[in-house]
């Protein structure tokens, strides 16, 4: 399985290719010859999920939720409407909902059937998003799989999982820590994690 | 289809191992094979809906043994081949054979616009929803052979509409080419106690459509 940390620049060429990597470099070549795919709009799309849309995005969201209160109403009435306000549209965030954690609520997000994942605010999902270990079972016991990333919720806070089986996109909002008051958007929006918009992770200043 | 993706509840896969400092593509075809499904994709007169069971539908073993791009590889060798832009030969073989169909291929420079599009998977549908929030429902036993997006583990359990969210395009229908077939959509709130037998407090939330749903 290929999750050696290393950057695809250090994939080499030739011979050296797995049986995978040569099945999609036929296919490309294919896709090319038949006139299918452009390899410079290839590239483009790599660049654009590797360099511009990704947890930066949504971090700015929070951060703002945090500090704008009208912002975070808006968000809690149409998310969509509110993300899309701060340039944050497209693929797989058409129909965003935003869920704020609260002292008694903590929510957590899972897509058991693929790995659905709001894209435009947190980029593409890690692995282990993908895996079958979270996705088989954050719905069954997800006060152990939050205890596997250091989340410990207490009893009296009830769970929240979110199973994204349509095209309802959610991002949570964690709580503002303590510790961070008149911090600026950009401060703040510097320590939310991408596990905290997941709801596998909370955010510590 | 109840294939191996449908896995909530499922026992066995061990813990949840997350990469520090992970990067968006581990290797370089995975970065072609995501791009590749995303520019074919403009061209190749499919929709998501099929695009999701053509990666579901491989062997159960093999795919809870593979990776995410490795589903995604199998479903876009599957579709070539359904909408008739490429053999299987062709396929294997990297070379082109046949002529194949004539399309214009997504340019780099309309990538960005076309992936931060507003888009809406909702429509018009001229049936009045049946449920309205707070109703109580229970979903329906449903065992379909093709595509679906009711769980498994959500069959047959009560549940209360938390959120209607208008009619959205159906998959069970859109991913056959039966058309859109708009169906309202709710998300229905389950006591976890309820779906598991057990005594947890916790509640899960699931997106669904109305045919999978009854009045309680």
């Amino acid at each position: 399985m290929p999750h050696d940390g290393h950057h695809h620049d250090h994939d080499h060429e030739g011979s050296e290719l797995s049986p995978l990597a040569l099945r999609v470099k036929a296919l490309e070549s294919l896709l090319v010859e038949k006139g299918y795919v452009d390899p410079k709009a290839l590239d483009v799309l790599i660049d654009t999920y590797e360099t511009k849309i990704g947890p930066r995005n949504g971090a700015r969201v929070v951060a703002k939720a945090w500090t704008d209160p009208t912002f975070a109403d808006w968000l809690k009435r149409d998310a969509t409407a509110a993300i899309a306000s701060l340039g944050y549209t497209g693929r797989q965030g058409e129909h965003m909902v935003a869920l704020f954690n609260t002292p008694e609520t903590h929510n957590m997000v899972v897509c058991t059937l693929c790995s659905c994942y709001p894209w435009p605010v947190l980029g593409l999902p890690p692995v282990w998003y993908k895996s079958m270990p979270y996705r088989s079972r954050a719905v069954i016991e997800p006060r152990e799989v939050l205890k596997e990333f250091g989340v410990e919720v207490p009893d009296e806070r009830e769970v929240r999982v979110w199973d994204s089986t349509a095209e309802v996109r959610y991002l949570v909002i964690p709580e503002r820590p303590p510790g961070t008051e008149g911090w600026s958007e950009e401060q703040l929006a510097g320590i939310v994690t991408r596990n905290a918009m997941i709801g596998t992770g909370i955010v510590t200043a | 289809m109840n294939g191996a993706h449908d896995c909530g509840g499922m026992m066995g896969f061990g813990p949840v191992v997350a990469e520090e400092n992970e990067p968006v593509f581990h290797a370089l075809w995975e970065a072609r094979m995501f791009a590749l499904m995303s520019a074919v994709g403009d061209v190749g007169g499919w929709t998501l809906d099929e695009d999701r069971a053509a990666c579901e539908a491989m062997e159960p073993g093999h795919y809870i043994t593979s990776s995410y791009y490795e589903h995604w590889l199998n479903g876009l060798e599957l579709l070539l081949q359904k909408h008739g832009l490429a053999t299987a030969e062709e396929i294997t073989s990297g070379t082109a054979t046949t002529r194949g169909q004539s399309v214009t291929p997504t340019a780099a420079e309309v990538v960005w616009p076309a992936v931060t599009a507003h888009g809406s998977y909702e429509r018009k549908a001229d049936a009045t929803p049946l449920f309205k929030l707070g109703d109580v429902v229970r979903t329906r036993h449903l065992n379909p052979a093709h595509h679906t997006r009711l769980p498994r583990y959500l069959r047959g359990h009560v549940g209360e509409i938390v959120a209607c969210h208008g009619a959205h395009v159906f998959p069970d229908s859109n991913s056959r080419g039966l058309g859109e077939d708009p169906r309202h959509l709710y998300t229905v709130r389950f006591k976890a106690s309820d779906v598991w037998g057990n005594a947890a407090r916790d509640l899960i939330h699931a997106d669904l459509w109305e045919p999978y749903l009854e009045a309680r």
